[in-house]
């Protein structure tokens, strides 16, 4: 098949081999699980049990809020000890909302019905299941599946590109996925293809992951999937640039996949939606690399949505040295955390604990114009540019510039020379025009709000004088009436 | 007594519609500026910027006689739509953006005399006679109406909790003349 070119992009050092080799083992069940009730993008989710009740795995505790939002099933059978605050697994590491399950050990299922012929069923029930199942983009951006489903069907899909690339350093969750349990990736792809009637179905794998490419090209056989081996380059991951290379076709600034008749999906997704379609499972766990130079033993492990990172770390062995930066995902577009009691949560696809020599961190020398950053750039902008005008909060500009096709991944600030925190000054950016966004929102409501107390107030003033001159007519007739009947009998 | 109802009747509408009709013919054109920049304000008729409500401040504003920074919960926002319209500079010095702000209630000192709610400009307190009150965070605008009404000092402006939506990094601090 012939692929395309991917302007620009990086080749980071994979250090793939930490963690690669080794099979995925179960992490024993931790005595406490933290599950927030945000886990994905849109609204969180909301608690249906309460304090003391006793839940069964499986059994859903949140549920959806809103057409964007996903349910949240208790991933072990326990008591629910708490619906409180908990640290997020985020750089700020504020509290958010989590329902907190103390488990019994005995980790008993609900009854769970198996479906033998899961291609019998509808488009609408697969979509309908997959929301139930509270299953979102297992890649990182959290996205809830099912809507993603509904959308795609609705506007007709040419093309179902599943995503196997894993370009981010030290990640092989989606390796050892693809190697241990291709055939239900595979079943699970043809369920999301049968959902979206999509006409082609391609599975996109980096050639470094060669027994992964292997595993799923058995597993196709017979089938209308197929396995493409993509070179390896960051950010091949990445949906925008995935679709670049697969198909040729760019999508346009601001759009989306489904406006050039593609959908995306995660290969961990799919075999998410083939434990939810045929086994009625929600998902509950998913895989992650622990895995950085200061980790002792790296590896992959199954671990339950909600235990804390620190037991990750301990099954990993612990640290073999200190730990000079942890982060959550990738190395490139992961996010940095410091209290390893956060919990694992749906979109997490790595634990690293990177030494001083892994992240290199430099002091930032002036911009000498060299224009790396503007090679390395895979959506091709000009960072350098850009970030000049954010130092000067001229953010207008950063925008003209096409700050919002940015898609953070990094590349600029991993080969610029001068150790210039390009992409920090773009998420800075990001996250001000949102509050901006916001605060402009909030300012039209309160102008509706204003208006409407306005007339409402008004309105109350002129039914009370109506009310009060009613009542002084009537008064004027009865009186009229009186003085009548007065002069009569006189 | 009825010849003197119709009598006053009949001269009230024909007063009536003599004033109606001169108030049309001889309207005054109001500054269609300030109008304009009336549309930016936001209308809560808070007062914080010292005229008497928003129209004040716009008529105010179109005449040159305050700055474009004069609204304080319209932000950062209506700073710059203000510059814009006006043509001016808009000197983010002045805009005292440095925390938003949001009123709260002190539930275990609240009397429930449901002063703070009659003044509140955008309805965004609810409560009733001996009730604690309560209040609705995306309709507060910060404009302190309430704090200056509360007899106990139970509703009292607070800073709005950073929240997961709401935290983004800071900018990078700008180390030489990088970048």
């Amino acid at each position: 098949m012939k692929l395309f070119n991917l302007r620009g992009g990086v080749h980071p050092e994979g250090r793939k081999d930490l963690s690669a080799d080794i099979p995925v083992r179960v992490l024993p069940l931790p005595k406490l699980l933290f599950v927030p009730l945000q886990q994905h993008i849109g609204a969180p989710a909301t608690p249906v049990v309460n304090v003391g009740d006793h839940v069964l795995k499986g059994q859903l505790i949140a549920a959806a809020q809103g057409t964007v939002s996903s349910a949240i099933h208790a991933p072990t059978s326990g008591v629910i000890v708490g619906l409180g605050d908990h640290a997020a697994p985020h750089p700020s590491g504020l509290p958010v909302p989590t329902i907190t399950l103390e488990s019994d050990g005995n980790d008993a299922w609900i009854t769970t019905e198996t479906v033998t012929d899961p291609f019998a069923l509808s488009a609408e029930d697969i979509a309908a299941r997959v929301a139930a199942a509270g299953i979102v983009g297992l890649g990182g951006a959290t996205f809830p599946a099912a809507l993603k489903l509904n959308l795609s069907r609705n506007s007709g899909v040419q093309t179902l590109i599943m995503n196997g690339g894993e370009c981010e350093p030290y990640l092989t969750c989606d390796d050892r996925i693809m190697r241990e349990r291709a055939l239900e990736i595979v079943e699970g792809i043809r369920l999301i293809a049968l959902a979206v009637a999509a006409k082609e179905v391609l599975v996109g794998i980096e050639d470094n992951k060669p027994e992964a490419i292997a595993a799923m090209q058995s597993a196709v056989k017979g089938s209308e999937v197929k396995v493409v081996a993509m070179p390896s380059m960051y950010p091949m991951g990445s949906e925008k640039q995935i679709i670049q290379v697969l198909t040729g076709k760019e999508i346009p600034a601001g759009g989306r996949p489904a406006d050039i008749g593609v959908l995306v999906h995660n290969v961990a997704t799919a075999f998410a939606v083939q434990q939810a379609i045929r086994y009625s499972r929600p998902l509950l766990s998913r895989i992650v690399t622990v895995s950085g130079g200061a980790i002792k033993a790296a590896c992959n492990v199954e671990a339950l949505v909600g235990t804390p990172v620190q037991e990750l770390i301990d099954f990993a062995g612990g640290y073999s040295q200190p730990a000079a930066r942890l982060v959550l995902g990738g190395p490139m577009m992961g996010q940095q955390f410091s209290n390893t009691n956060v919990p694992v949560v749906k979109g997490t696809s790595g634990v690293l604990a990177l030494t001083s020599q892994e992240i290199g961190q430099a002091e930032a020398s002036p911009c000498i114009r060299c224009s790396t950053c503007v090679r390395a750039c895979p959506v091709g902008l000009l960072p350098l540019e850009m970030a000049a005008h954010i130092r000067i909060s001229n953010l207008a500009g950063a925008v003209t510039l096409g700050l919002k096709d940015c898609i953070s991944c990094g590349s600029c600030s991993y080969v610029c020379p001068a150790h210039i925190p390009l992409v920090h000054y773009f998420n800075y950016a990001k996250g001000d025009l949102a509050t901006q966004e916001r605060a402009k929102l909030k300012q039209e409501a309160t102008k509706k709000l204003a208006e409407a107390r306005n007339e409402r107030i008004a309105r109350i003033e002129r039914e009370r004088a109506e009310a009060a001159a009613k009542r002084k007519a009537a008064r004027a007739a009865k009186e009229a009436a009186a003085a009548a009947a007065k002069a009569e009998v006189v | 007594m009825i010849a003197a109802l119709t009598s006053l009747t009949i001269l009230g509408v024909v007063l009536g519609l003599i004033l109606g009709v001169a108030a049309r013919v001889f309207r005054v054109e109001g500054n269609k500026l300030a109008e304009e920049v009336l549309g930016i304000l936001p209308g809560s008729q808070c007062g914080q910027c010292g005229f008497p409500g928003c129209a004040g401040a716009a008529q105010a504003l179109a005449e040159g006689r305050a700055p474009v920074t004069l609204c304080p919960p319209g932000g950062r926002a209506v700073v710059l739509a203000l510059a814009a319209k006006l043509g001016k500079d808009a000197d983010m010095a002045d805009v005292k953006e440095s925390v938003p702000m949001i009123a709260e209630v002190k539930e275990e000192i609240c009397i429930g005399c449901t002063r703070c709610f009659k003044v509140c400009p955008t309805d965004a307190i609810m409560g009733a006679a001996q009730q604690i009150h309560s209040v609705f965070r995306e309709a507060c605008t910060a404009c302190g109406k309430c704090e200056e009404v509360c007899p106990t000092e139970s509703i009292k402006l607070q800073p709005i909790p950073v929240t997961l939506q709401s935290w983004y990094w800071h900018k990078p601090l700008a180390t030489g003349s990088a970048a």
